[in-house]
This record gives C-alpha cells, structure tokens and sequence, in this order.
C-alpha cells in the first residue's frame, strides 16, 4: 500500500505538448508510470513523443482510463485546466504549473469543493510512491520504497530530505508535494490523515515553511488524530517579515506565520522537531530505532 | 505588487471610494501652488511604500499655502526611516497634498485573502488608525469579519452588517454599504491581495473618506492588468532585487555577509537558517529555480557577488531538473569572466553530481566543495569570518 498513487494509477498530461509537459512526461514513463497520453487543446488526434493526444481530459478518461491528471498548463489557463480534469471525473489531479493568480485559485477551490476530484498543488513536484509511480518533476531515481512518509510545501527541500533517507537505507513509502502557493488542493492536514490510515507509512516526515497556519492546523490534527510517529521541520527560521521568499504562499504577514511559531506548535504537539535540515534524515532514523 | 498611496487614492476615486481632494507634486513651489487651489489647511504627505510614515515625521499639517511649501521642502530629498524601511532609509522623491478635513472618527476597513478559507474577508473594526494586527491581537472580538463567497463575492446584506459593526447609522449608513461593496469590487476586478482603509474617517460634516489606502497587488496576476504593472515604482525596490526580477531569478536582499545561491525556495530558506546555526548571517535569499540555465546562474552568481557586504559565497544545490554537471558549467563560467576573489563553497547533490564534482576540481579555481550542507555553511561561515577579520 501507498497513499494517492500506486501501480494502478493511469495519468493524462495536460499541457503535454509544451516544453516541460512533454519533457516530463517522458521522465514519468521512464519511471515506470502508465503515462497514457495527453491533452492539448485543439491538438486532439496527434501523436506527440510517442503519447497520444486528446482535445479533452473526458477523452482520455473515455477512451484511455486515465485515473490521475497532471497538469503543465501555463499560469493563465491552469485553473481552468484544473476545472476541466475535475469536470471530466478524474478523482486525483496534480498541478505542477507556477504561478497561477490567487483568485483563479479560489475560484477552482470552490468548483472542486463540488465534485468528487482531489487536487495536489498547484506550484509543487508532484507525488511519488517509489517503486511503483512518479506523478510529478521529481528525480525518482533518488527514491526507494520503504516506510517514510514525506509531507511538504517544498520541492528541492524535499529532495533533500529523501536523499538523507535513502543514503542511510530507509525508503519512503509515498512523497507528497502540496505546494508553495497561499491556497491549495490539500493540505498537511489531508495528507496527515492518509499516512495515518496508511499501513505502510511507519513514520512521517512533515517539512512546513513560514507563511499562512497550515503547520499551526497540522499540529492540531497530530495531537488529536496521529498515532504514528512524526519529525517535523519548518525553513525560514532567518526569513524577514513582509518579503516573499521564492514562494507566493511564504511570507511572514503582520508578525503572523514566523518559523517559530510553527515549530512551536509543532512540537508540543508531540512532533518531534529537527532545527538542521542536515540532521533530518538522522532524526527519522532515530524516531524509527534504526 | 506594492504602489503609492497617491495612486492607490486614484484607483479608490476611479472606483466610487470617496477620498479627500489632493494632488502629487515633486517640487516645493508645486506644493504651495496645490495648497492654494485646495484652499485652507493641507496635510503634507511623504510619498514612500513603507508604511510608519506618520511617527517618522513623513506626514505635516500646514496651515497655508507659505507652510506646505516649507513642508514639502522638508521632506523632498530626505531620508524617511521607518520601522518598514531599510536602515538607510527612503528616500523622498514626491509628496501629496491633500486638504485637511476636520474628522469625528477614525474605522478601519480591510480587504484580503484568508488563506486557512481560500476565499477573502472582509474587516472592518472602529479601532481605526491602528495597525490590525494590534487590534487582532489585543481585541479580537473589535473586528468584525465577512468572507467572500468564492463565486458570488459579497452579499447586500453582508456589506450592511460590516457597515453597522462601523457604527454607520443613519445618513451615512447608505454611503457607507456602498463603500465596502466599491471597494471589494476593486480588489476583485484588479486581483489585489490587499485593499485596506485606515484611516476611514467620518468628517465633521457627516462625510466618508479614504484618509489613507493601500493597495498590494497579485503579482501572478499583472500580467492581466498592465495598467496596474505601469504602476510599478523600481526606485523603491532594492536595485538588486530589481535587477534580479529582470532574469526570473527570485533574490531578496538581507543584511548578513555569507552570500547564497540554491535551487528551490524551501531549500533556500534552509540554507539561510544553516548558516545563522553556523554562527553566520545571510547576505541574501536567492532561489534560481529548479531548470536554471547556466546563463542564468551565471547572472545570479554576479549579482549575488556585486553586493558588497558579501564576504563568501555557499551555493547549495540538489539537482534534480537542474544537473549538477549544468551548475558547475555556470558556476565555472561566471568565476572565470567575473575574475571573483570571493571564496566559494560549493555543495552538490543529486544528477550528475559525480561529472559535476570533477569539472570543479578540473577548473583550477579555488573552489571548496563540501559533501553536506551542514559542513558547506560551516566553511562559508568560516571563510566570512575570516574574510572579515
């Protein structure tokens, strides 16, 4: 078992015939996933790097299966492009595209709050599930199946992460990017529930960064819900108040969103909390017995 | 995106917000000449982003045309400090002059995302003139909240309930609900992630205004409103941060010495704290994104370099996207045609780390390599310091 994607999950790529939809859409294959063809509107019928190509995600889940959406689509048309996927039925999307105005966001949240389809992102790597599926940029050959469940707002970070686990042998039993952006699909909450539930996953690893209260909202879930144990650590500890660092979601506003509060909350939720991110790695080991 | 109050009050006026009578000017004599069309008391207003300006003396009264000139020739040209401003300061480059009402009372009225609801909220307090932040936290139950629908936006009745928690009643109660449906309706149609009033003030003669706005703006979403883009004001940003904005790198000036250059933002944010572990202080924030070319790092390695407080460099890179073997070419590339004196830690992981390791050893530059970051920030840190000594 896993959380989110797996052997069977069959992904559309919307955006595929664009630079990076195409690139990584080649890299998923490699990888192993049944990456079933694309969408690019008014392209619907070619054949693109070997993928077919569909008008519409309702195509692709007519005529191909496809379970799991995974969008490039540029900033201005990628909340549609999420709307379109949900309408279409697809029960998991993941955004990758950066960028996207927050109130085209809003308005996707809303529409999806009515349709049955869960959304990762927008602005992350995407989901692994080593072994058996990359839904996103990541470089998978870093990954290995094991028992670690990781939970993110970052990309690279969690690259990072992963890299100190399977340096010392501990695999990861799904990988899980939410994003960067102020509003997203699913939060540390949502995929908090899944690990827990999943009986694979024997630890988690949750790396939150300032901005917004969604490690403040994890904490609560954690102390009320979380059995299994969790190692947490939260970037931005030097970020100054009121700039944006990289992120459109990380940003200290009005005093609130500071790493310390966070990590504060964090911990006396029972997180166990890594101040290096060199020693996360080391930390899940020992939380492990390993 | 952050701009002027002046043009903040013009957007407000464009769109039914009442705001006093004024004019931008950026010579004293234009002072006097806007004070005696306003006629009587004016308020002399320094024309910064930073907000704070009223306790640093950025705000005058005068009394006559004589006063606002000597006002305005005050603070054009100086160097306003606020707790918002970079310790040098801003300087003042326009002022705006405004007619000076006699006020009854000062609300406040807000408008923003609330991200934990992904839709906005709407605020409205009668603590006005203070920071919200202050008010939320010392008397929360003094703001009263109405959120957005996502789709529909904000009711009738929604506006009439915040316009009654303002204590608007009577002749202004109309005005007012009006107002605040204006009012979210330019934060809607120009996708603003801040659109706040305060003061709002009731007039001695039973009138609504804007006394003073802001207005920040989505950067995701400019590219739908040039308009509001020509607002934007480079003189207030850091020329750096300017700069860097120009090759899609995201670089946020700090005031450390150890200069950093990483991929992704989350592991830029852990590189900054690595360092402050290792008894250091960043220099600088810089994310150069995960499929930076080796052009771009080469653009960033250069701008990291020219700020001058930069004493060691730590560039903190997992490839993934970004190849190790592509980073060391630009790396290489922007010592060599940079003649850069600075040390140079070098830590990477990730594809092609091996390939990229050997073209750093190969170049003959002196560059440090480190195998982990915590040793990497530790050496930087170490070299700084010694730099400094």
């Amino acid at each position: 078992m896993s959380i989110l994607v797996d052997r069977r999950t069959r992904v559309v790529v919307q955006g595929i015939t664009g630079r990076e939809g195409a690139f990584h859409a080649a890299r998923c294959r490699e990888y192993g996933t049944t990456v079933v063809g694309g969408v690019t509107p008014g392209k619907g019928g070619t054949v693109h790097d070997g993928f077919p190509v569909w008008d519409t995600v309702a195509e692709a889940v007519a005529q191909a299966g496809a379970n799991c959406a995974l969008i490039f689509v540029p900033p201005a048309a990628a909340a549609d492009a999420i709307m379109e996927a949900a309408a279409a039925g697809v029960p998991l999307i993941v955004c990758i595209t950066e960028g996207i105005p927050v109130a085209d966001m809003v308005r996707a949240r809303h529409f999806l709050a009515a349709t049955g389809s869960r959304l990762i992102g927008p602005n992350c790597p995407g989901v692994i599930t080593p072994g058996q599926a990359k839904v996103g940029i990541m470089p998978g050959h870093i990954h290995r199946p094991g028992p670690v469940g990781v939970v993110s707002r970052s990309g690279t970070l969690t690259y990072e992460v992963v890299g100190q686990l399977t340096r010392r042998g501990i695999g990861q039993s799904t990988c899980v990017g939410i994003g960067g952006d102020p509003v997203i699909g699913t939060s540390f909450v949502d995929v908090l529930r899944l690990f827990e539930e999943d009986p694979e996953t024997e630890a988690i690893m949750l790396i939150g960064e300032i901005g917004g209260t969604a490690e403040e909202e994890a904490a609560e879930f954690i102390a009320a819900h979380v059995r299994k144990p969790v190692v947490a650590f939260v970037c931005g500890q030097t970020a100054p108040p009121g700039r944006r660092m990289g992120h459109a979601g990380a940003i200290i506003a009005g005093g609130r969103g500071t790493a310390a509060e966070k990590m504060r909350a964090l911990e006396a939720a029972g997180a166990t909390l890594v101040r290096n991110p060199a020693d996360m790695g080391a930390t899940v080991a020992k939380v492990l017995g390993r | 995106m952050r701009i002027h109050e002046y043009q903040a009050k013009a957007l407000l006026r464009a769109w039914s917000v009442p705001v006093p009578a004024g004019e931008v000017v950026d010579t004293p004599a234009a002072a006097r000449a806007a004070a005696e069309r306003l006629g009587g008391r004016v308020v002399v207003k320094a024309q910064v982003h930073a907000g704070g300006r009223g306790k640093a003396g950025g705000i005058r009264l005068a009394d006559d045309p004589a006063a606002a000139e000597r006002a305005a020739a005050a603070l054009l040209g100086m160097q306003l400090r606020t707790p918002q401003t970079p310790p040098a300061g801003v300087r003042v480059r326009r002022v705006l002059v405004e007619e000076a009402a006699p006020v009854v009372r000062e609300l406040y009225l807000g408008v923003t995302l609330d991200r934990a609801r992904a839709t906005p909220v709407v605020m409205a307090s009668e603590a006005g003139g203070m920071e919200i932040e202050e008010v939320a936290a010392a008397r929360p139950e003094a703001i009263h909240r109405e959120w957005l629908h996502p789709a529909l936006g904000l009711a009738e009745f929604q506006a009439r309930r915040l316009a009654f928690a303002l204590g608007l009643r009577g002749a202004t109660l109309a005005p007012g609900v009006a107002l605040i449906r204006h009012l979210v309706a330019l934060y809607l149609a120009k996708d603003c992630t801040l659109a706040e009033v305060n003061p709002l003030v009731v007039t001695a003669a039973g009138e609504l205004r804007a006394l003073d706005a802001k207005l920040v703006f989505d950067d995701n979403a400019l590219f739908r409103h040039p308009d509001i883009a020509a607002l934007r004001d480079v003189e207030e940003e850091d020329p750096l941060d300017v700069e860097a904005s120009r090759y899609g790198l995201n670089y946020v000036k700090l005031t450390g010495d150890v200069g950093c250059m990483v991929n992704g933002a989350g592991l830029a944010m852990a590189t900054m704290d690595l360092i402050k572990l290792a008894g250091g202080e960043p220099a600088n924030f810089l994310d150069v994104g995960g499929g930076a070319s080796p052009e771009q790092i080469e653009h960033a390695f250069r701008i990291l370099a020219s700020d001058p407080a930069v004493k060691a460099v730590f560039i903190n890179v997992f490839g993934g996207i970004l190849r190790c073997d592509r980073l060391a070419e630009g790396v290489i590339a922007a010592v060599r045609k940079l003649g850069l004196q600075l040390p140079v830690v070098v830590r990477m992981e990730g594809t092609n780390v091996e390939l990229g390791k050997r073209m750093l050893a190969e170049s003959g530059l002196p560059l440090v390599t480190a195998d982990d970051m915590d040793e990497g920030a530790r050496r930087a840190v170490a070299l700084a310091r010694g730099a400094a000594a």
